[in-house]
């Protein structure tokens, strides 16, 4: 039997912040020197109080508005109380029924269902977000043999909590969704949302229900300790697995925490509901309520930058590019950035220059500039990102800036170097930075696209190869190959080979 | 001069004019310290050597006339607001070795004030208790009765002022804890606008209400030392940005226009005649000096204790979560395990009336509890702002008892745990609203039931509306202007 499965997600972004939420320590999440970050303040110290961070706050509205959240109009900080060595006050500063960001919905394109009848064709579904909260971070524990060791870098750092409606059916979708979050965030600059970092944590709630029920299932399976991608579709199709088999044999399902254990790729029980915390909720009598001025929220709407689901979108309308394509550079920001500006570069060029095989002077046709995005991304996404790979950074501080790449694809458009000149171009761009005309000067790598030479070179060839002309004009084809092979290395390998081939067609034709 | 009651303007004066130093002020109250606090327990710290050193700054400050209203003059703090490098323990048990590594922002801007830290005065174990018997380290005695209780939770900070130990003291109040002790000793005690002193460093009790105000002997004291430690402070989400007036310098003030408010639910049921009577001489002198006295209504005033219980015991639950025995103070050396160093630790440090308060707290905040008690109470503790609203609208401010009862026997009150309840019911609902309350002394009196005892003191109250600070200081000073109570002296000291 098949069941339909029902999932939402819980996810914590850590905000990427000068300071802490409520107070001046440093918010630096790579800090490895243990109790640096610390204040009277985040240490829990008898007397002190919380202050609001103002950075955190435009931070979380960024992301309210990215998920088309209504922003409440105010918002308050409540305690939840619990005891943990890692939470100094014995309360976590979170929100609890006046959240900053309230209800909303993002679309994400649903990858084909596995086993579904019309194979690759993806689905729009919308995603519902419940709630977006602010919330402070808890420290760390470190086990050692026996003891325990506390680290309160972490305790007070700010983290966003969105929390999803229950809408995804698949654990792809789910993976889909939080991929696209990530991106979201890291495009709005609020967060470096890097999951094996900790940056970005998610929890999944997941039932079964019989097929074309509506209801909601009585019970929910909690999966923490999610700590990848791969680990949030795992985990979810464990779970599937898991509860099918015990609803095949009639069992009655209970709410529960489970963990996820990834050496093991199973979930393991952690605690029943019945368990739980009574967390003690109430208002934050340390800290005003805030009020969110409308006319200011539009003003901030109105200035998000452009979100990774309409790049992808603009980049396939725009440049024409095929949509893995797309996704390969809208997935990194820089990379996408960096693309732009290389377009931007050649669309310039395009419509100022003469550019033989393009199209006319000044045209700027819809083709010719499919054309050269086609042939930018296979660039930026090819070599350049295998380079950046190798060396492990980013394309914002690559030495070969976006001009001299599009100065480079602009070379190989008009025949002045080979692709595999290209290459070679790009590799020392890459390692020492410079203008690809003159590293083709130094390297001996341009291409003679110069006709007068290439013909004084084929009639050589002619002159010298008697026999094989004869070959050619008797009817054997390959010959020619032969000729063009000779003419080739008769100008040390840098003739345009499409000219030294129409220029012998021509002479022998 | 006896400086040992002098005001802080006398004081000022002989600095000035150099007829003592400040080391040698600061001397001679630390030895008036020591040899009262063994029969008063006042102290729970006494910091002699860092209050020379800043004495002998003070010095150099007043050589070069780099002077303010408080350089050189010495105070003694209530230990719940933390002093950097000087232990605070808030009279409890958990904290008994706590050193702070920062200074509260009330203690840091006296100290950049010149102020002299002297001490660190007892007080009911985290401010919890109207009689300052649940400190661990001993009930306080009355200066004007040694078998009396000074009242609390600020009695240490009370019992100095009154015993001639310090010129003033900082002391805080979340229902009744500085006009309750100011009253019972016979003192002058400044309750202020909630958001009106930063809470910074203040050991919190009940967030909501927690004001940090000062004792001292005279309103004009009280004005000058407000002035020192009032204003907004980024520190504090809640502190207010309102701007601070020349409350000292705009004390005198004809009383004639202002309308003041008797409200008749304050003279409850049990209130004492001698209080009563004292507290109607009082409201007399002022209609006296010509300002016009009406009977107000606060029906709501019965309900207020029962609205402080439940919000001040849930906010505590919550607040005293962090002595966890992880990070500082005690931690149970029988701590088996993680939940042992809670619930050892725990159990070790606190006194019963901390444990009475989370308990009673995590029980009010509990699913199931939390609409019935917490949300109802914050429901009627609105009501109760709204009152005080109405009724400022009929009249600038008002007048009435600062508590009905005089000061009992020790252990008196520790035997009955609604004391508090019933000697704090007329400072609790301004606390709730956050209004500003002076308590001035109006004359001496007997219990009923005691009438063989010694005279007793008996305090009045002036509540303000919010932030009307000015305006109480000025009733204040125009009665202490016409009357002398405020000048008594107890025997032996």
């Amino acid at each position: 039997m098949t069941y339909e499965s029902i999932i939402g997600l819980e996810i914590h972004v850590q905000l990427k912040t000068k300071s802490k939420m409520f107070c001046g320590s440093k918010n630096d999440p790579d800090e490895r020197e243990p109790n640096i970050n610390i204040c009277e303040v985040c240490s829990g110290q008898p007397g002190v109080l919380p202050v609001i961070n103002r950075e955190a706050v435009h931070k979380a509205l960024l992301v309210g508005l990215a998920l088309d959240c209504q922003i409440a109009e105010y918002s308050k900080f409540d305690r939840k109380n619990y005891f943990y060595p890692d939470l100094p006050k014995g309360y976590q500063i979170s929100q609890y029924d006046q959240p900053i960001c309230g209800k909303g919905w993002v679309e994400i394109d649903s990858p084909p269902r596995a086993g579904a009848r019309r194979g690759g064709e993806k689905t729009r579904r919308t995603i519902r977000i419940n709630r977006a909260h602010l919330e402070e971070d808890a420290g760390k524990l470190i086990h050692e043999g026996n003891t325990t060791l506390v680290d309160l870098n972490r305790a007070g750092v700010p983290l966003l909590e969105i929390v999803t409606e229950p809408d995804f059916r698949d654990p792809a979708e789910a993976k889909t969704f939080l991929h696209n979050l990530r991106n979201t965030v890291r495009y709005l600059g609020v967060s470096d949302a890097d999951m094996e970092k900790g940056h970005l944590r998610c929890d999944a709630n997941i039932s079964l229900r019989n097929p074309g029920e509506t209801e909601l299932p009585g019970y929910k399976v909690e999966i923490k300790n999610l700590n990848s991608f791969k680990a949030v579709e795992a985990g979810l199709n464990y779970e599937i697995a898991r509860q099918t088999e015990l609803l095949a044999v009639g069992e009655k399902l209970i709410n529960e925490t489970r963990g996820w254990d990834d050496v093991q790729s199973m979930t393991v029980a952690q605690r029943s509901k019945e368990e739980a915390h009574d967390y003690r909720y109430f208002p934050e009598p340390d800290l005003p309520i805030m009020h969110f001025v409308r006319e200011e929220i539009e003003k901030l709407r109105a200035e998000l930058p452009e979100l990774p689901a309409q790049k992808l979108e603009r980049f396939q309308t725009e440049y024409g590019l095929p949509e893995k394509d797309a996704e390969v550079l809208v997935n990194e920001r820089s990379l996408a950035e960096y693309f732009e500006e290389v377009m931007s570069e050649l669309e310039e060029w395009l419509s100022s220059s003469p550019s033989p095989g393009v199209g006319r002077v000044g045209e700027r046709s819809d083709e010719s500039i499919h054309k050269l995005a086609k042939q930018a991304v296979n660039w930026i996404t090819g070599d350049f990102q295998a380079l950046l790979k190798v060396a492990g950074t980013d394309a914002r501080d690559a030495k070969i800036t976006p001009e001299n790449l599009a100065e480079l694809i602009k070379m190989i458009h008009k025949g002045e170097v080979s692709g595999a000149a290209g290459k070679k171009i790009l590799t020392i761009m890459f390692e020492r930075g410079g203008d690809p005309s003159n590293i083709a000067r130094d390297e001996g790598l341009g291409q003679v696209s110069d006709e007068e030479a290439i013909v004084v070179a084929v009639d050589k060839v002619i002159a010298e190869n008697p026999k094989v002309v004869a070959d050619f004009l008797s009817g054997k084809k390959p010959a020619l190959g032969f000729l063009v092979g000779k003419v080739m290395a008769e100008m040390k390998g840098q003739a345009n080979p499409q000219m030294v081939n129409s220029v012998l067609s021509k002479k022998l034709g | 001069m006896d400086y040992a009651f002098a005001t802080i303007t006398e004081l000022r004066q002989a600095l000035d004019t150099k007829q003592i130093s400040a080391v040698e002020l600061a001397k001679f109250f630390l030895a008036r310290i020591r040899r009262f606090n063994a029969e008063l327990n006042a102290f729970i710290t006494i910091c002699e050597n860092e209050a020379l050193a800043e004495a002998a700054e003070a010095d150099k400050r007043i050589a070069s006339g780099k002077v303010e209203p408080l350089t050189g003059i010495p105070y003694a703090s209530k230990d719940l607001f933390v002093t950097r490098a000087v232990k605070t323990t808030a009279a409890s048990k958990i904290l008994e070795n706590y050193i702070p590594p920062f200074d509260a922002t009330v203690i840091a801007r006296l100290r950049q004030a010149g102020s002299i830290l002297l001490g660190k005065t007892n007080l009911d174990q985290f401010a919890h208790g109207s009689s300052t018997e649940t400190s661990f380290y001993g009930p306080t005695h009355n200066p004007w009765d040694l078998e009396r209780i000074p009242g609390g939770s600020s009695g240490g900070s009370t019992a100095a002022v009154a015993a001639g130990l310090v010129p003033f003291a900082t002391a805080t109040e979340t229902g009744g804890s500085i006009r309750q002790p100011a009253s019972l000793c016979g003192i002058s005690g400044w309750k202020p606008t909630y958001g009106r002193v930063s809470r910074f460093g203040v050991i919190a009790m009940s967030s909501s209400m927690d004001s940090m105000g000062t004792v001292a002997r005279s309103v004009e004291d009280l004005a000058i030392t407000a002035e020192a430690i009032s204003g907004f402070d980024p520190k504090d989400g809640t502190s207010g940005s309102v701007k601070i007036a020349e409350w000292s310098k705009n004390l005198p003030r004809d009383l004639r226009g202002l309308r003041m408010g008797v409200p008749q639910e304050y003279f409850v049921p049990g209130i004492e005649d001698d209080v009563k009577d004292r507290v109607n001489e009082a409201i007399d002198k002022i209609r006296k000096l010509g300002a016009e006295i009406i009977d107000v209504s606060l029906p709501l005033t019965a309900y207020g204790s029962m609205v402080y219980a439940i919000v001040t015991s849930s906010e505590v639950s919550s607040n005293l979560a962090r002595y966890d025995g992880i990070r500082y103070g005690l931690s149970s050396a029988a701590a088996k395990d993680v939940f042992e160093i809670y619930s050892l630790s725990r159990a070790e440090g606190f006194g019963p009336e901390a444990k009475r308060r989370v308990m009673t707290g995590t029980y009010a905040l509990s699913v199931g509890y939390r609409g019935a008690y917490y949300l109802n109470a914050q429901k009627v503790r609105r009501l109760i702002v709204n009152e005080f609203a109405e009724v400022f609208k009929k009249c600038d401010m008002l007048l009435c008892p600062s508590t009905p009862n005089f000061a009992p026997k020790i252990g008196g009150a520790a035997d009955n745990p609604l004391f508090g309840y019933i000697s704090d019911q007329l400072n609790i609902p301004a606390s709730l609203a956050g209004l500003p309350g002076l308590c001035v002394p109006c004359g001496f009196g007997k219990p009923a039931e005691q009438r063989d005892n010694g005279d007793m003191p008996v305090g009045l109250q002036i509540i303000g509306p919010q932030w009307g600070e000015q305006q109480v200081f000025q009733v204040g000073y125009a009665y202490q202007q016409v009357t002398e109570w405020h000048q008594a002296k107890p025997k032996g000291f």
